[in-house]
């Protein structure tokens, strides 16, 4: 596999969210507004950059049977730094996702790369892969967040994680009388994700049936071809 | 001791802030073993060992150990080593006492370490700033109703097998279609305390 479908393989082919099914504890909790959903992806990304790297880079010397143990303290190291600087900086931000930023540490996708990449590659590809990764799993967040947010609130906006009075941008997309507003609660997440995820499968199945009805017609083909030689 | 709290405590904790439904904890399982109510019963007597085991221990180091010294900044790597251990501890005994539960169980055996509602209840008890008795009655509680859930689910994901359910949806998404509704009607119960 080269390096571009390396980094590329997070977004839709193997999006550890809708179709890995992985961290979706995070997914499914916060994706009530924009802003939670962009405070948790830059987090889970910066999270599993470091994670990856410095795993890549002990590799060799962390002995096979206590490996677990090993990255899930270099995890929990990380995350409790992720954890500090969010609340000395954004205040807001660590109300919104509460428990959930230390939840980092048992989010399956970091401890998911650092086993199945990190700790078998370099440390270029595992940063790269860890970056690939995390932007796929903002990604979702981010479609799902918008979703949710536009139609349990018609609002779209972002605020400043910084400093919580700063509005970047905010629209009104549905008009007040018309939302639905169940999409802030847990039914709206698990239905938002279910028709996502299903999406998802009923895209790639889609793919797969055409990839194999091009294989038969050239099967067909050759067949013929042959049939004709004889 | 007043019990009409601890009564509160246990009765918002098992049906009002489900673990699953309303919180979104323990997914990984929630999806991965409720696939045979018998399954779904282990894993639930698994977690609940964890949690009630994580959380007395976690309780007393920190309270003991890093509060005193003040390291409270340590409290993630701590109680991620205490309940990783817990769950090897776990492992070995369902292997040796129930090979079949164990071959069940599977790889969510050991995935509970990353079940994040084991490492939610051991920060809660701190964040909430519980008594003994508090702690003990939450951490009870929390897996009565992840187990109460899970069963429920599995029920009707046995169910679900034999019904007729387009590609896109079969498997997962209709299930999380289910756990919608069910969400629906736990929320039904809000106005209970």
């Amino acid at each position: 596999m080269n390096r571009k479908e390396n980094f590329t393989a997070g977004f839709i082919r193997e999006n550890p969210v809708f179709s890995l099914y992985l961290g979706i504890c995070s997914t499914l909790a916060i994706t009530t507004t924009l802003n939670n959903a962009i405070g948790m992806g830059v987090a889970v990304i910066a999270v599993l950059i470091m994670s990856n790297v410095i795993i890549s880079l002990i590799r060799n010397i962390t002995p096979n049977e206590i490996r677990i143990p090993v990255y899930i303290v270099v995890i929990a190291t990380l995350v409790k730094i992720i954890q500090m600087l969010i609340k000395a900086y954004a205040a807001s931000l660590d109300t919104a996702l509460g428990v959930f930023i230390p939840l980092i540490v048992v989010n399956c996708i970091i401890l998911g790369r650092a086993e199945s990449f990190a700790s078998k590659n370099n440390v270029f590809d595992s940063a790269l892969d860890g970056l690939g990764m995390g932007l796929g799993y903002t990604c979702s967040l981010i479609v799902m967040s918008v979703i949710r947010q536009v139609i349990s609130t018609g609002v779209l906006n972002f605020t400043n994680p910084f400093d919580a009075t700063q509005m970047i941008f905010e629209f009104r997309i549905i008009p007040e009388d018309y939302v639905i507003s169940v999409f802030n609660q847990p039914f709206g997440a698990f239905v938002t994700f279910a028709l996502l995820a299903a999406a998802l499968a009923g895209y790639k199945n889609a793919k797969t049936a055409k990839a194999e009805k091009k294989k038969k017609a050239q099967e067909a083909a050759q067949a013929a071809l042959a049939k004709e030689a004889k | 001791m007043d019990i009409g709290n601890l009564f509160t405590i246990f009765v918002t904790a098992v049906l009002i802030n489900n673990v699953i439904l309303n919180q979104f904890l323990g997914m990984c399982p929630f999806m991965g073993v409720s696939k045979k109510s018998s399954s779904a019963i282990g894993m639930g007597g698994a977690v609940t060992f964890v949690i009630v085991a994580a959380a007395i221990v976690t309780y007393g180091l920190y309270h003991g150990v890093l509060a005193p010294l003040h390291i409270e900044y340590m409290d993630l790597i701590t109680f991620i080593l205490v309940i990783a251990s817990l769950v090897q501890l776990t492992e070995m005994i369902i292997k040796k006492t129930s090979p079949s539960l164990y071959k069940a169980l599977g790889v969510y055996l050991p995935l509970i370490t990353t079940n994040c509602a084991v490492l939610m209840v051991a920060l809660e008890n701190i964040k909430q700033g519980y008594d003994f008795a508090e702690m003990l009655t939450y951490s009870f509680a929390i897996p009565i109703g992840f187990t109460l859930v899970l069963y429920i689910f599995s029920t009707i994901r046995e169910r679900l097998d034999a019904a007729k359910t387009p590609a896109a949806f079969r498997g997962n998404p209709i299930a999380l279609i289910v756990a919608a509704m069910m969400a629906l009607a736990f929320s039904g119960l809000m106005g209970l305390v």
